[in-house]
């Protein structure tokens, strides 16, 4: 088992009733462990949800919150995919100052990513990302030097492939 | 047939084997009880606190492996259960508490004596309940229980809206469960078994950690096979006392931060462990880097988080302790381990237990021992949290299995009386000892009504030191003798006793101690001894905060810290 710290993703089947986020959320918190993100959407089967759980910690850390989220009655199944061969993606919305000398500027960044502008305004763009963690992270920081006004992010999505 | 949800919840009780139920009604709850006359199956038991209808169930569920029922009003009815809930769920003790809750329409909208206690017990229960559709209560309530008692056992709270009770639906008690996130694995793995075995075979200076895990699967017959067979000594955390006879020969005692020196020593010079059904709780481990070290670990537990939590393990097996320790003993060859058992007793000779028999002082100890003397074992013992739980632990000989009920994980003061109200409800034709603190008696003394309006006998002997003791002993050993807040002013507990028409007696002298058990053992219903014992007597050995097993305080002076 390795000592040090990794970003691990989780993946979680859950039940889809009220208040299994807020078990889960709490589990987290009351057992010091360090969510960087927490996504959860209906899946393919009825009545069931998958959670992707980011989390930081060494291996020995993150097989205890394997073990306590699989204890929940309403966790179905987790498993640790971070070995595994797997597609991620999350999605950011940013708005960015634009004037209208740099407005083109801009357009040729999202080109180039093949993100969306969603929403123009006299002094703003708001561009739709969407990749893995290091595609998101690049295009905000390229738009950074414009002056980004908001952001929002959803946390991160996975599956296996094939 | 169409039923309300009270009358659903009375018949799903019944068909769940409930006999007791303890608790305090109150306006969210009036559907259940007015319903309650209908189901004279169904004994309700009035406690004066819903902390003590808490562990009273507690204690029931300790001594009959079945789920402990208690139900309480909305909000301060449910909040008051929280202290006991807590205990139950630390303890891994199957309990199924109902409450009461405002009507559907009203939550969310702070009504009068709303609260969110499915939000507040989250952290400490096994798993919860709203029930906000009336036709998922039969299914809620069999749920509850099938979760509170498989697996490793815990508490399941159920939350009903008042409308809830109120409203007919048609009642069928569902035959199985449906839990699909719910698993437990009873039988070990074999491959690991197997390991376990080879480990077994070779090892030179085994020691068995026997815990609450024995007791909660009934493996007494399988853990002292394992022992006998293989000569193993065995000894037990605090919650694992009467797991194994107290009086066998490969019995070494309690470890931990007041276990004896010799099973301490055990430990710390084994080079293998077979822990099972425990949790390396750190009162058991005391500091955990410097545990065992010469050992390396068999850790059976059907908590398969418990693996590794606190204590890296080599061969975890994961399941029911009673199944594992079946499969292993089947396999396992006779050994005798002669050196290390001889070594052990040496040991054991060297570091006895002190306390008992100096002086004319009434001690703490003695009393226990007297007690002990005149049962022969043959009691039900039930503590409080502090120093007479510490001598409880140490002076007395549980011969019988089971026969030790105590707060462990979360260590509560006031569990003494209201769970030894639970223990003798479950077993009228066992004798019931409530060993009590003077402090934590004081924490639940309104049972004493319960108590007097049921008739049980329970027999109570209150460790009057007047003072906080284990807090004390705390500010002499760590804190230079200063005594902050600790002292206690006392009542006369004998008239309180009197006031609630039970009969007690006070003792202050080691000839009246004999004299006194026997008196309430003749008595026929409950009886209360208090016994005025020396103020500063403090708990020895004692390994202090942070330090290893290895390093123990074994009587007053400083300088008889033994190292080994
Ligand atoms: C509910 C609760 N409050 C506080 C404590 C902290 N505490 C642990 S032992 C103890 C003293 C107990 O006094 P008493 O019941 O008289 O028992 P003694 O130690 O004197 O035998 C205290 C205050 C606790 N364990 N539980
Ligand atoms: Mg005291």
């Amino acid at each position: 088992m390795s000592l040090t710290n990794k970003k691990h993703t989780l993946v979680a089947l859950v039940e889809d009733r009220p208040g299994v986020l807020n078990r889960v959320a709490s589990l987290f918190r009351r057992r010091a462990f360090n969510i960087e993100s927490i996504a959860v959407g209906r899946s393919e089967k009825p009545g069931l949800s998958r959670m992707t759980v980011v989390v930081d910690g060494n291996s020995a850390k993150i097989e205890q919150v394997r073990k306590q989220l699989d204890k929940l009655i309403n966790v179905v199944r987790v498993t640790d995919i971070t070995a595994e061969d797997i597609v991620t993606r999350e999605l950011a919305l940013i708005k960015v100052n634009a004037t209208t000398a740099t407005r083109s500027e801009i357009m040729q960044i999202v080109d180039i990513f093949r993100a969306n502008i969603v929403d123009v305004a006299s002094n703003s763009l708001t561009v739709e990302v969407t990749g893995d963690e290091d595609k998101v992270e690049s295009m905000l920081e390229l738009l950074r030097s414009f002056g980004v006004k908001e952001i929002s992010k959803t946390g991160k999505i996975a599956l296996t492939r094939g | 047939m169409k039923k309300t949800g009270a009358q659903i919840l009375c018949e799903s009780l019944i068909k769940e084997g409930v006999e007791v139920i303890f608790g305090i009604l109150g306006g969210a709850l009036l559907p259940v009880y007015d319903t309650l006359p209908q189901y004279p199956q169904l004994r309700h038991i009035l406690v004066r606190h819903e902390q003590g209808a808490a562990h009273a169930a507690d204690g029931y569920a300790r001594v009959t492996h079945k789920a402990g029922v208690c139900i309480a009003t909305s909000g301060p009815g449910a909040t008051n259960l929280v202290t006991g809930i807590a205990n139950a769920y630390m303890d891994s003790c199957p309990m199924v508490a109902i409450t009461g809750q405002v009507g559907r329409p009203f939550i969310g909208k702070d009504a009068f004596q709303e609260t969110d206690i499915t939000g507040i017990t989250l952290p400490i229960t096994k798993h919860n309940y709203l029930v906000d559709d009336t036709a998922e209560l039969a299914r809620t309530v069999k749920e509850a229980f099938y979760i509170a008692q498989t697996g490793r056992p815990g508490p399941v709270l159920i939350d009903m809206p008042k409308d809830v009770q109120q409203e007919e639906v048609e009642f069928t008690y569902p035959e199985k469960v449906d839990l699909p996130g719910y698993k437990f694995v009873s039988r070990g793995h074999l491959a690991q078994i197997k390991k376990a075995v080879g480990r077994i075979n070779k090892a030179e200076r085994p020691v068995i950690i026997a815990g609450r895990g024995i007791v909660i699967s009934q493996a007494y017959n399988e853990l002292k096979e394992l022992a006998e067979k293989a000569q193993i000594p065995v000894v037990n955390t605090l919650l694992g006392i009467s797991s194994f006879p107290g009086a066998h020969i490969l019995n070494f005692g309690m470890i931990g931060m007041h276990g004896m020196a010799y099973a301490n020593m055990a430990v710390q010079n084994a080079d293998l462990i077979i822990a099972a059904g425990m949790r390396f709780d750190d009162r058991a481990t005391a500091n955990t880097k410097r545990f065992a070290p010469q050992a390396g670990v068999i850790h059976i537990d059907i908590d398969p988080a418990e693996i590794g939590k606190n204590v890296p393990v080599d061969i975890p097996i994961v399941g029911d302790v009673k199944n594992v320790l079946k499969a292993i003993n089947k396999q396992i060859e006779r050994r005798d381990h002669l050196d290390w058992i001889t070594q052990l007793d040496q040991w054991r000779r060297e570091h006895p237990l002190l306390g008992h028999d100096q002086g004319n002082e009434l001690l703490p100890q003695y009393v226990i021992r007297q007690i002990q003397e005149a049962t022969q074992g043959n009691t039900i013992i039930v503590t409080g949290v502090g120093q007479h739980q510490m001598w409880a632990a140490q002076h007395f000989v549980y011969t019988k299995p089971n026969s030790f009920i105590s707060s462990g994980g979360l260590g509560t003061m006031g569990f003494e009386l209201p769970a030894a109200i639970g223990a003798k409800v479950a077993h009228p034709e066992e004798m019931v000892w409530s060993i009590a603190g003077d402090g934590g008696f004081q924490m639940t003394v309104q049972e004493l009504g319960t108590i007097a309006q049921e008739n049980i006998a329970v027999k109570i002997a209150i460790i009057n030191n007047g003072y906080l003791g284990m807090v004390r002993q705390w500010q002499e050993l760590f804190y230079e003798r200063r005594y902050v807040d600790t002292k206690l002013w006392n009542p006369d507990f004998v008239k309180i006793a009197e006031a609630y028409n039970i009969s007690g007696i006070k003792v202050k002298s080691r000839e009246e101690v004999a004299p006194a058990i026997q008196k309430a053992m003749d008595h026929p219903g409950p009886f209360l001894i208090d016994f005025v014992v020396e103020p500063e007597e403090n708990v020895y050995p004692m390994v202090q905060p942070g330090e290893s097993l290895s390093r123990l305080l074994e009587t007053p002076k400083p300088e008889m810290i033994s190292s080994y």
